[in-house]
């Protein structure tokens, strides 16, 4: 099967071993996967901002870049989420007639982490080893945008020597909404305070998810906060194996 | 103004400070912001467990939306529907296009009645229009009958939620306000002391005075009648003992026939308060002889909702059904709590509905009050989506901000115009994420992460470290290592 990474702005620019681990997972389970160098961002942060017409530029680009792929797999489900949810308004107030038809084309050939292994793969055991303990925060866009439903669980589920430890209010954003985080700054501090004592009160070693941005913004205030526990994208836990053990963030 | 007069702040879009300063003295207030969050949880627990017991509740949602969404398309006819129909019934029916003249018709209505007092039922709608503060200072009595609208108004204090509007204030609060207000000086915090105290000071106004005014609920086009759904039967005794009734309501709440509140009533009770059915369901047509008040006026308020009836994307911020749902689902809510979104309608809902009724001239922090997390969505019994309202509204803010000279000076502003040019090329956004690293050095401590940034960077590092850019970037590695199996593809 031959699959093109789409490793989105941040992954590339801040976690690039979570680019790395995914392309060690999915190169093992033998799927051909090719990365297009001109990739950019998808647009999630000027549309979210309310900047319609520069993220209507960048999805114009992405559509155009990836219109012959055979399949998209992107580690991040706000990326998803923003080409599921959001480029069809964009498309249908924007776009040209050729535009819609080739993103209309397209659209369900792009695939969150997760679901690529889970639904396009059919695959749940990857073969991975990850000996700590792990709670899995659900992020939102993976919960209410994607519903990714037990997919993460099920993949982790048969990563050997893992531990899950059971997130209270899973489903709760850790405050982070891209911009929002810092045009409400202390609003988004309040709401990750909370959050980060329900992390911290698993008791595990690692907090896990399939969504970078919420992983920097808990990552943040573990290491403000001296809090003993790391995030790592859940990626690196699925590429991870005796031979070769995870890449944990710092 | 009429509020001018008043001694105490007005949730008032106007003059209300923008979201992220309003918030700061509920986020400085860690035990306040613990008891609405354990009073939302409380309230989200039970609603939680009626949802589940209705197997069919993503069809009443799906019915709920479709009738609302009929009443919009549909609301000229059948507001006139309604119109007719309650006047047959021995109503009046007057219309108003903002506040003051919603205002000035019900003074009017009052003075003719030479009512020197009033008694209410809990309506957000007159708090919308400052109908209190304007009754007051015109020499009328207003006395609240709902027990958090009496603690709110004893008490000098401003509504924090729709549903339960006292949210904020505790029961030794409580108590305080009572002793004081109703010189009780022994009067216990016991919930039963504090209930009975309410009553004695009630059963007086419902017996003594004979105008009310209400909210509604629903309007119902087909017979002219009136819902109105409350907990404790103060409802009723306004709907029953006075001699006049004025019911004002936003031209939004019309449902098109009896029966759909059928799915209506079902709805709302289980996303309001987590109750099967509402404890009083109070339905009335005109007016009856012998029973009720005997003069029956229905002020429809427009006050900008016809406006928003003209835009597809928002429209369906006007299906709401006032139930709360949102807000108690609202992670951001929960910790701000309602003053913060500076309008009598807090939470997801008004951070739509406030900006729209204000046409955009005010109140345009309240579309970024919201992470997008989409709880909101997920909860709402009509299925008003809030975060595509929340972006349509946030791009219409930007495209003010676009024309206007602070574009130059704001840092958010700038960043994103010039992301955009960075991100249109694979070339620029290598040079930026080069530039990045080499500025980032600076910032960098010896741990391998950033404490401690400037400008806009500050708002993050304030409560959160950065971890430090790394060496090589993901395309950087793709390219010095090269597509592992593309040589035996080709």
């Amino acid at each position: 099967m031959r699959a093109s990474l789409f490793i989105t702005c941040y992954n590339d620019t801040l976690f690039p071993e979570t680019g790395r681990a995914v392309v060690s997972l999915l190169e093992k389970l033998g799927v051909e996967l090719d990365f297009h160098p001109k990739q950019t961002c998808c647009g999630q942060m000027h549309a979210n901002t309310g900047f319609r017409g520069e993220a209507f530029s960048q999805a114009k680009r992405l559509v155009r870049l990836y219109q012959d792929a055979e399949t998209v797999v992107v580690p991040s489900s706000s990326c998803v989420a923003m080409i599921r949810d959001q480029y069809p308004g964009l498309m249908d107030e924007l776009g040209s007639d050729a535009l819609r038809k080739d993103f209309a084309a397209l659209l369900p050939r792009v695939y969150e982490l997760s679901e690529f292994l889970i639904d396009r793969l059919g695959v749940e055991d990857v073969g991975a080893w990850f000996p700590h303990r792990v709670t899995y925060h659900a992020s939102c866009h993976g919960v209410r945008a994607l519903h990714l439903g037990d997919r993460p669980y099920r993949l982790l589920a048969k990563v050997r020597g893992l531990e899950l430890a059971t997130l209270p209010n899973v489903d709760r954003c850790c405050g982070f909404g891209g911009t929002f985080s810092v045009k409400n700054a202390e609003v988004s501090s309040a709401m990750l305070a909370v959050k980060l004592q329900d992390v911290v009160s698993t008791g595990a070693e690692y907090c896990t998810a399939l969504d970078n941005s919420c992983l920097m913004h808990l990552g943040g205030a573990m290491h403000r906060q001296y809090a003993g526990m790391k995030t790592i994208h859940m990626a690196q836990i699925l590429a991870s194996t005796e031979a070769s053990p995870a890449e944990a963030n710092l | 103004m009429s509020h001018a007069t008043s001694t105490h702040p007005v949730l008032d879009p106007l003059f209300a400070p923008p979201f992220p300063q309003a918030a700061l003295p509920m986020l400085r207030n860690p035990q306040l912001r613990k008891n609405v969050g354990h009073a939302i949880d409380v309230i989200q627990a039970k609603r939680a467990k009626l949802v589940v017991e209705k197997t069919d509740w993503q069809q009443l949602r799906s019915t709920g939306s479709a009738i609302r969404a009929h009443a919009l398309e549909n609301l000229g006819a059948y507001l006139e529907e309604f119109e007719t129909r309650c006047t047959a019934a021995g109503g009046t029916v007057h219309w108003a296009a903002d506040a003051a003249e919603a205002r000035q018709i019900i003074l009017d209505l009052l003075r003719k009645e030479n009512a020197g007092e009033v008694i209410k039922i809990k309506t957000m709608t007159s708090a919308e229009i400052q109908l209190n503060p304007f009754l007051q200072a015109a020499g009328v009595n207003v006395f609240e009958t709902d027990l958090a609208e009496i603690i709110l108004q004893l008490g000098e204090e401003e509504p924090s939620h729709i549903v339960v509007p006292a949210l904020h204030i505790n029961r030794s609060q409580v108590r305080e306000i009572f002793a004081r207000s109703m010189g009780l000086k022994d009067l216990s915090d016991d919930p039963h002391a504090l209930t009975a105290a309410a009553r004695t000071y009630l059963r007086q106004k419902f017996l003594t005075i004979p105008t009310a005014i209400s909210g509604a609920n629903f309007l119902i086009a087909e017979t002219g009648g009136v819902a109105v759904v409350e907990s404790e039967g103060n409802g009723r005794m306004c709907l029953t003992l006075p001699r006049t009734m004025i019911t004002l309501a936003g031209i939004e709440k019309v449902v098109p026939r009896f029966q759909d509140l059928e799915v209506m009533l079902q709805v709302l009770a289980r996303s309001a308060t987590g109750e099967r059915m509402n404890p009083y369901t109070s339905l009335w047509t005109g007016v009856t002889p012998g029973d009720g008040p005997q003069r029956f006026h229905v002020v429809l308020l427009d006050n900008g909702r016809s406006s928003i009836l003209t835009r597809p994307k928002q429209r369906q911020t006007l299906k709401c059904i006032r139930c709360a749902a949102c807000m108690n689902a609202c992670p951001v809510y929960r910790q701000t709590g309602g003053h913060a979104y500076g309008s009598v309608y807090p939470g997801p809902i008004g951070a739509i509905l406030t900006p729209q009724l204000m046409q955009m001239h005010h109140a345009q922090s309240l579309p970024f009050a919201s992470s997008l997390c989409g709880a909101c969505y997920e909860v709402c019994p009509v299925k008003i989506n809030i975060p595509e309202v929340l972006l349509e509204l946030r791009a219409q803010v930007v495209n003010q901000e676009r024309s206007q000279f602070a574009r130059f000076v704001d840092p958010m502003y700038l960043g994103l115009r010039i992301a955009n040019l960075l991100f249109a090329k694979a070339w620029s956004f290598h040079a930026a994420q080069f530039m990045g690293r080499i500025g980032l050095r600076f910032f960098t401590r010896k741990d391998g992460w950033i404490h401690s940034l400037p400008s806009i960077g500050a708002k993050w590092t304030q409560t959160r470290d950065l971890r430090g850019l790394p060496s090589q970037t993901f395309h950087g590695w793709w390219a010095a290592r090269g597509p592992k199996s593309s040589k035996e593809a080709k």
